[in-house]
């Protein structure tokens, strides 16, 4: 660890810098998401969002981001475990008997990013296992387009998860979760890397609270429509 | 013993520059093996310890705050004077040195002023260099004020905080050399004795604060930089924790107290509420700049202000008495702050104060801000601007200026100073008197310095505003660097002071002995009450006006309140643990017999001069009446439970000739 | 205006030593009134303590206008209480009411052991400014003040990060217990001043590393500490430091 690298990585900068451009990573891998599982809502049956998931998991360059994302979601949660733990003793033995937070401009959200997160990993947890290892496992039909090559039939998978309605409201509250973690960590990220301006912050500040708005509101649409549909 | 201020020879101009090139020094490599104790971390202790540090001493410094940026120093607001002449308006060394010679109502050294003035200009630079975010004009030059007393702008300033911005400059090069190992810094350790072997002062006993423990510490000579003693009077403006004792314990050691008189009050604080009251806070010289000084001119306006009849608003231009401008039209509402207080005292005496205590007058900027905002208008072309718009230009002006000033204002007392004229009256501020130290910063006692506001070296008898910041680092950074030297270069045979000889078990013993006899008297009455009615008789009998009659009665009082307080004192808790009590009882021991000295001081000086104003010297129109033929001598004074002695030092003026202050 | 004899219930911390296991204490104090500061109240207080021959709380104070730095307190919940841009010492009971509870508390953090009741040790501040919180500059090595022109508003920028008073308000604020603010109030003061650009990157990883090794908390841009610093020192302070930080690591050939 004597090397500069080592120092600046173990250094509480350091720490933040790595938690703001992984989450900046995974707030751009959000949107990329997204658009993807709107074609859930396309009409025709599913062709879309299967042809879709085909490229997705076919697609070299694609499969080898995804190794990284994997990564990254494991680094960001792991330092965020490691850094609620280090705050955590910060205070000492005693804490305030009267807690308060007049938090200017963030949101309360600030303070809760390791409950956030903590709801987060275990959400995606379940996601990763409803879809993702029920498609590695085979555990999905095949279906068959135009007459083109056989795909796995993710879309039916999904609609069988949304018919639950208990599966609707886990996804939608984890959607809201998901936006309060993003309202805090946005601007922190951009705030981690130094750039804070008076001209550029409020610019920053606005993406970022719409972002966090938007973004987990159009995942939280689909589960609620597909299950509407098929009632 | 005759006192030698060992000033050197010389023409005034060339004294300092002459002397610092032939005074003895230490080598470098000898320096390694002296020491110095410096007690104090202000503006003087705190740069003299960086600066002997960087020189290559070994410096051991103590504080009794958890840290030195806690000095008081950090509490100055105004300014700090330096005859840089960069406004073009007439400045020099020798105006700097004439108007802190005639501010100081000729009761100070020639040479000691001129050279304080002479640094000056190396203070700035200095503090420049340190990163001091001094106020700066559009061009990116530094800015200046004018203050008190003066009738040009060389007051340098970071907004109403440069004190505190001074004090960190000195707090970080302190730091550095801490960093670097040169410096040794105890802190939350309170000074409670000097250790003298032959005569010469060798170290101190010091008192841990957080476990009660009294530690000796040995060097080769000790530097006081403990600041001043205003805090006799209970309610100051100082901080609740400056005292005098490190001072007062070289007094019991031998050293003297000089001029122990001269306090300024100073004329622009927030009156006093009520009895429960703790401190007075000042609000800066530099208000004066651009408020004007009022009362009512008749007693009735007053009467139905004070009983909340109406307000300062109520009463109309022709019913104002601006009386500052009225009487002193040369210096206006700047006239320095002794001639200021007076006239305040003056007003109130005479029925026309506007605080329900009837002891405060207005100090209002609504002129002002109609001035400011005018000119604004002007400036950004506005030329119908509406009474309402000018108003709010004006009053964004005087916010950039004065705003920190004004938020504390109305924090303290909930009155909105941008509309109401604020309520000012005088306060203890600051003490001139002090050690009496030489032309080298010595005190009488060989290897004991003081430096800064604990010496009385340059202000004589009323310091004109913007002056203690530069005497502080003058001394800290510029002469006592030098001129310790004097002394150090005949020790450099002197081994290591061993803390465990006899002299300094025996002032263990004694301090132990003393720390004893307080906790044990377990009375009935409480430290602070003691403290309160001390100050209470220092401000009746030896505050702005004093008469031979009341000092006389003010110094029985206080050696019946000292034999009282040694008889029903309680200090809660014991000696061996953290004891805010224990510190104060030990500090306000110390007052009780300086508060006598200083009631002696000014029972002897049968003269009004600078804060020092007796009753039956007054000339017919109420000013301060000097008596030069009698009275041009400094008083050191020898401590004595009975009578204390004193020691005069003659005055000697070659180069200004003395004449009545006028401001007029 | 509020009443001019109030009544109030005060619950205090009370700890004998930096080993004693802590408690609260309730007292109940009469006479308070609305012109009285907060520490003034405290006064009255400990006078009646000390008049049953009591230990009285003790707390720290010295200038009590606002700008050492000395004093502290969490007066219900918020560092130097509930009027914000305010030290304790300049806090007034005007802006409290008769009846009113009031809980006071010491700074907690890891980083600044109680010493007794309401005193905390803040050692652990001079350390991380002795890191590199200075301009490295001999007494007279200077040039003359107006040698280099610095822009008023950089000046002005710079002085609001000096402003700082080491009150350590900013990590009795942050539920990190962090003292980034503070830290970076030093780092930005000196880095905006070209006197202090001269080392700024050398400085700025010495004093994170202090700060690091000090056991305060990490940074998670909560902003607390802005909201209650009562010199309003702003979380730009802290980007600037984290830029300074970033480039030094990153940037810089060391």
């Amino acid at each position: 660890m004597n090397t500069w690298f080592g120092r600046f990585i173990t250094s509480s900068i350091g720490k933040k810098v790595v938690m703001a451009l992984t989450g900046l990573f995974l707030i751009t891998f959000l949107i990329v998401h997204l658009v993807g599982n709107l074609q859930l809502l396309s009409s025709g049956g599913g062709q879309a969002f299967n042809e879709y998931a085909y490229f997705m998991t076919h697609n070299p360059l694609i499969k080898f981001t995804s190794y990284g994302l994997y990564a990254f979601i494991l680094i960001h949660a792991f330092q965020g475990i490691a850094l609620w733990l280090k705050n955590r003793s910060a205070r000492g033995s005693q804490g305030y008997a009267v807690k308060v937070n007049r938090t200017a401009g963030a949101s309360k959200a600030s303070v809760r990013m390791g409950a956030l997160g903590t709801i987060i990993l275990v959400f995606i947890l379940l996601h990763m296992y409803q879809f993702w290892l029920q498609m590695k496992l085979g555990n999905t039909a095949m279906i068959g387009y135009d007459g083109g090559e056989q795909v796995k039939d993710l879309y039916s998978l999904v609609k069988g998860v949304y018919a639950n309605p208990v599966f609707v409201v886990i996804y939608v509250i984890s959607m809201i979760v998901i936006g309060f973690h993003l309202w805090h960590g946005f601007e922190s990220a951009f705030q981690t890397l130094g750039l804070n301006h008076p001209k550029w912050t409020p610019l920053i500040k606005f993406v970022g609270r719409t972002y966090s708005v938007l973004v987990p509101l159009g995942f939280a649409i689909i589960p609620i429509w597909m299950y509407l549909a098929q009632q | 013993m005759a006192l030698q201020s060992n000033v050197p020879p010389g023409e005034l101009g060339e004294k300092w520059t002459k002397y610092r090139s032939s005074m003895p020094l230490v080598a470098p490599n000898n320096k390694r093996r002296i020491e110095v104790i410096i007690v104090g971390t202000g503006l003087a202790g705190g740069a003299a310890a960086a600066t002997l540090g960087e020189l290559g001493y070994k410096v051991k410094v103590f504080t009794f705050h958890d840290s030195p940026r806690r000095a008081h120093s950090i509490a100055a607001q105004g300014g700090i004077n330096a005859a840089k002449n960069y406004q073009n308006d007439g400045d020099s060394v020798y105006r700097l040195f004439y108007d802190t010679i005639k501010g100081g109502d000729y009761r100070s050294r020639e040479a000691n002023v001129h050279r304080l003035a002479e640094v000056s200009v190396n203070i700035i630079d200095q503090a420049v260099a340190q990163g001091v975010p001094f106020a700066r004009e559009y061009g990116g030059l530094l800015a200046n004020r004018s203050f008190g007393g003066v009738q040009v702008s060389r007051t340098f300033y970071a907004r109403g905080q440069t004190g505190q911005q001074l004090l960190l400059g000195a707090y970080q090069s302190l730091s550095r050399q801490v960093s670097l190992g040169n410096v040794t810094m105890y802190n939350r350790h309170e000074m409670v004795d000097v250790v003298k072997i032959d005569g010469k002062a060798r170290g101190i006993i010091a008192r841990n604060l957080l476990t009660g423990e009294l530690e000796r510490h040995g060097a080769h000579a000790v530097v006081l930089g403990t600041g001043g003693y205003g805090n006799v009077f209970y309610l100051s403006t100082n901080a609740m924790n400056s005292n005098v004792s490190a001072a007062w314990r070289a007094v019991k050691k031998g050293a003297y107290m000089a001029n122990p008189c001269f306090t300024q009050i100073h004329p622009t604080c927030i009156p006093v509420s009520g009895e429960y009251q703790s401190k007075l806070t000042l609000m800066s010289e530099s208000l004066r700049n651009d408020g004007r000084v009022w009362v009512p001119k008749n007693q009735e306006d007053a009467k139905a202000i004070r009983e909340g009849r109406k307000t300062g608003l109520d009463i109309p231009e022709a019913d104002r008495d601006y009386y500052l401008e009225r009487r002193y039209p040369a210096f206006g509402n700047l006239v320095p702050r002794d001639v200021a207080s007076r006239a305040a005292k003056t007003a109130c005496d005479e029925g026309l104060g506007v605080s329900p205590t009837g002891l405060a007058v207005y100090l209002d900027f609504a002129d002002a801000i109609q001035r400011y905002g005018k000119s604004q208008a002007t400036t950004l072309n506005e030329t119908n601007a509406s009474a309402a718009r000018i108003r709010e230009l004006g009053t964004a002006v005087v916010a950039e200026k004065y705003g920190n000033l004004f938020e504390m204002y109305e924090k303290i007392t909930g009155e909105n100073p941008y509309v109401m004229p604020m309520k000012i009256y005088p306060a203890v501020h600051y003490t001139m008197g002090g050690l009496w130290v030489d032309y080298n910063l010595q005190t009488n006692v060989p290897g004991l310095f003081a430096a800064g506001e604990a010496n009385f070296s340059d202000h004589g008898a009323n310091r004109l505003g913007a002056s203690a910041l530069m005497q502080g680092l003058a001394d800290g950074y510029f002469v006592l660097p030098y001129t310790i030297g004097t002394f150090l270069a005949n020790e450099i045979r002197t081994p290591m002071i061993d803390p465990n000889g006899k002299e300094f078990m025996e002032a263990e013993k004694a301090v132990a002995d003393r720390i004893t006899r307080v906790m044990g008297v377990q009375g009935n009455q409480s430290v602070e009450s003691f403290h309160r009615r001390l100050g209470k008789y220092m401000w009746d009998y030896c505050g702005m006006a004093r008469n031979a009659d009341g000092l006389a009665k003010g110094r029985e009082l206080i050696r019946e309140l000292r034999e009282e307080f040694y008889r029903d004192v309680f200090v809660p808790g014991t000696a061996d643990e953290y004891n805010p009590e224990l510190e104060k009882a030990l500090r306000v021991a110390d007052f009780l017999e300086l508060g006598e000295l200083m009631m002696v001081d000014a029972l002897d000086r049968n003269e009004s001069c600078g804060g020092h104003f007796r009753e039956e010297y007054q000339t017919p129109e109420g000013e301060a009446l000097r008596r030069d033929d009698e009275y041009t001598y400094v008083s050191a004074w020898e401590w004595d439970d009975n009578q204390p002695i004193l020691h005069k030092e003659n005055l000697e003026f070659e180069n200004v000739e003395l004449k009545t202050r006028s401001y007029k | 205006m509020s009443a001019d004899n109030m009544k109030l219930t005060l619950k205090i911390w009370r700890q004998k030593n930096a080993n004693a296991k802590g408690h609260f204490d309730t007292h109940t104090l009469d006479g308070v009134t609305s012109h009285m500061s907060f520490l003034e109240m405290l006064d009255v207080l400990n006078e009646q303590i000390i008049q049953e021959k009591k230990e009285p709380v003790a707390f720290e104070h010295d200038c009590r206008e606002g700008i050492c730095g000395t004093c502290s307190l969490v007066i219900n919940g918020y560092p130097h209480g509930p009027q914000q841009g305010t030290t304790t010492c300049q806090l007034h009971m005007r802006h409290f009411k008769d009846g009113d509870t009031i809980t006071i508390e010491p700074w907690r953090s890891a980083a600044f052991p109680i010493v007794k009741d309401l005193v905390v040790n803040r050692d652990s501040f001079d350390r991380i400014i002795q890191a590199g919180g200075y301009i490295s500059v001999n007494t007279g090595q200077a040039q003359d003040g107006n040698a280099i022109p610095i822009e008023k508003d950089v000046a002005n920028e710079a002085m609001d990060a000096a402003t700082c008073i080491g009150c350590g308000a900013c990590v009795a604020a942050c539920p990190n217990a962090s003292a980034m603010l503070f830290t970076s109030a030093k780092v930005s003061h000196l880095a905006h001043m070209p006197q202090g650009e001269v080392e700024a990157s050398q400085r700025a990883i010495r004093m994170v590393e202090q700060h690091d090794a000090e056991g305060f908390g990490r940074c998670s841009n909560i902003t607390a500490c802005e909201a209650e610093c009562p010199k309003e020192i702003s979380v730009e302070h802290i980007a600037r430091l984290n830029r300074e930080y970033l480039s030094a690591s990153v940037g810089s050939d060391k």
